[in-house]
């Protein structure tokens, strides 16, 4: 089912916690709402499901207008941050409770909603726990019952929040695994919120990038990486360092000086460059080059972090440089950002 | 010295290690706290059935056996069954309006709530006599009709609903508010409607909370007094309740009487007492489990 988001504004008393939003969804897709906590990603997540009603704007399923429906009549699958499970049913009734409570005349009979559910949970993987009661679960089952639950009612679209978030680093890995296997086998258009890059990137087919109550930018994980359209998905999206810069006759300089980098498409003026500290090379003589002093030393895992001090602004940049680089013992270091961007002042 | 974070390592596997009393302060305010209880709840409460029964069980079995006291015992009954009932269904409503819902005036309507517990029953049932008296407003207008409320049954039951009606509310509306609205939203996401969802998701949520407070509140609607002593008129055998009927009897110097039905009072208290601990024990577990994870 394709969802179609078209300019919805959603304010909560005056607070708006989303302006002007539009966003395609196409069908079978699986999609990450990826931004920092107060970026209204939760908000949309709700809003698509029918939780909450836009202030302004539309929402489609389909060709259909679904903004004045109800949640109950939208039939997506809600999974909550914190699973939200019926404590006083077993696993099998909370999975059943979707067509337990269908109106008579579409609801399967008792026996073929308790086949339903022992078939979910071997989907989900949990076979044999039918009797047990959520509180005798651990976290990362819950949220397995939890997503069998909303599976039961065959939703047309599935929406996840946080889904992984109240979990630790190991079961997380091997939930993101399983729920991509999960939307291959049953191709739901699925949404989910995170606020972790590594999860969207890792899981998501295309990843939304929100910052305060807007879209900065949507595209696979190799397009919001590698093709930041703003500086804040630059900053937000992997490891960035940054430098106030001015364009001149087509070059990037800095502090009056030309750093190599040829820009003839941006226009004249301020602006601020980005680039990646992994993304550098080494120079040896400084002519067109950004040179700093080493101002400290850090090992990462299988990299060293320098921090750099540039020029006589005292700016501070990042470069990552091999362990057993000989640059690394050095005072003096110079290099040239391989891929880099240039945003104008204006936006940054 | 050893370092004090292996020295924390070492003393926390002993039992009570966290307790600084020492021995003989820890025997001193259990004995103050024992004292206390036995002078002043349980001391009473031997004496009042030891009162009762003073005059042998034939008297007991008589005087409970008296037309004007069954009647009280029969008034009584029919007052807690028609406001208990009226007080569950209004908890209800009150707690989930306040846990569920964000709406101006809240903060309120919480307060309200508290009123009956903070003002004096007398001045409950003099806010009746105010209200439909022969002196009131209303009063007239009521008596033109013919439709008795001071001194007959519907005041004393309105001045009961008023006492009881915090507890019910007071005991569902903290459990409300720590459970949220996270498994109501499920529950519709899923499909349910409205009344499924109360019925299937919020009621057993929170039916121990529920089964307290209609435990308390029958036991205050049985047992109270001032507003209804107010509003009752004290008509032997027709407006006197169980309480009621015990200071009748009392000031008839009529003293095993009066402690023959105190006793039956008490006796309500103690199996309210008693189902509330039963119920702890067998289904303690599950309590705790709705309590939050």
């Amino acid at each position: 089912m394709q969802v179609r988001v078209a300019n919805v504004r959603k304010e909560f008393d005056t607070f708006p916690a989303l302006h002007d939003v539009s966003l395609e969804i196409r069908s079978g897709e699986l999609i990450a709402l990826l931004g920092p906590s107060g970026s209204g990603k939760t908000t949309l997540l709700r809003l698509i499901a029918g939780l909450e009603q836009p202030t302004a704007g539309r929402i489609f399923f389909g060709e259909e207008d679904a903004s004045e429906k109800s949640i109950r009549e939208r039939n997506v699958g809600f999974v909550f941050q914190h699973y939200a499970l019926f404590r006083h049913m077993t696993v099998a009734d909370n999975i059943g409770f979707g067509l337990k409570v269908r109106p008579a005349e579409t609801r399967p009979a008792s026996a073929e909603i308790r086949k339903r559910a022992t078939d979910l949970l071997d989907l989900v993987q949990l076979s044999g726990l039918e009797k047990r009661y959520p509180a005798q679960l651990s976290g990362g089952q819950r949220q397995r019952v939890a997503l069998a639950r909303a599976l039961a009612i065959e939703p047309k679209v599935l929406l996840l929040d946080e889904p992984f978030g109240a979990l630790d680093a190991q079961v997380r890995r091997g939930l993101r695994r399983w729920l991509r296997e999960i939307h291959d086998a049953t191709g739901h258009t699925t949404v989910f919120v995170t606020h972790d890059q590594e999860e969207a990137l890792e899981l998501a087919d295309r990843v939304v990038v929100m910052s305060q109550g807007s879209i900065e930018q949507v595209g696979s994980a190799d397009e919001v990486y590698d093709t930041p359209n703003s500086p804040f998905v630059y900053g937000f999206i992997g490891d960035s360092s940054s430098l106030p810069v001015k364009v001149e006759d087509g070059q990037v300089w800095l502090a009056e000086r030309p750093i190599g980098l040829s820009a003839p498409d941006l226009p004249p003026g301020p602006g601020t460059l980005f680039f990646r500290p992994h993304d550098i090379e080494l120079l040896d003589g400084c002519s067109g080059c950004i040179a700093g002093t080493v101002a400290a030393s850090r090992r990462v895992a299988g990299t060293r972090r320098v921090e750099l001090e540039i020029g006589g602004q005292r700016e501070r940049v990042e470069i990552e440089l091999p362990v057993d680089h000989p640059a690394a013992q050095k005072s003096r270091v110079a290099f040239r950002p391989r891929k880099w961007k240039v945003f104008p002042q204006s936006d940054a | 010295m050893a370092d004090p974070v292996v020295f924390a390592a070492e003393a926390a596997p002993s039992a009570g290690a966290g307790i600084t009393e020492s021995r003989p302060a820890r025997w001193v305010l259990m004995a103050i706290a024992m004292v206390f209880l036995g002078v002043f709840l349980f001391l009473p409460l031997v004496l009042v059935f030891m009162e009762a029964f003073k005059r042998g069980i034939g008297f007991y079995i008589s005087t409970l056996g008296e037309r004007d006291t069954l009647s009280a015992i029969r008034l009584t009954l029919l007052v807690a069954a028609i406001s208990v009932p009226l007080n569950l269904v209004f908890g209800v409503a009150m707690a989930w309006a306040i846990a569920k819902y964000e709406f101006k005036g809240k903060a309120f309507l919480t307060t309200l709530v508290d009123l009956p517990f903070s003002v004096s029953p007398v001045i409950s049932g003099l806010v009746y006599v105010l209200l439909f008296g022969a002196q009131s407003v209303l009063g007239p207008w009521l008596k033109s009709h013919g439709i008795e409320i001071l001194f007959a049954v519907p005041g004393i039951v309105l001045a009961t609903i008023f006492v009881t009606f915090p507890f019910v509310a007071r005991e569902l509306i903290p459990l409300m508010q720590e459970q949220g609205t996270k498994d109501e939203e499920a529950a519709i996401s899923l499909g349910a409607s409205g009344w499924q969802t109360f019925w299937y998701v919020t009621l057993p949520n929170v039916k121990w909370g529920l089964l307290y407070g209609v435990l308390l509140c029958n036991a205050r609607a049985m047992g109270e007094f001032g507003a209804v002593s107010v509003v009752s008129g004290h008509i032997r055998g027709q407006t006197n309740t169980m309480p009621l009927h015990v200071e009748i009897l009392y000031n008839d110097y009529n003293a095993s009487g009066a402690f023959a039905v105190a006793s039956l009072l008490a006796g309500l208290a103690l199996v309210t007492l008693a189902l509330k601990t039963l119920l702890e024990m067998r289904y303690g577990a599950e309590i705790a489990a709705t309590r939050g994870h």
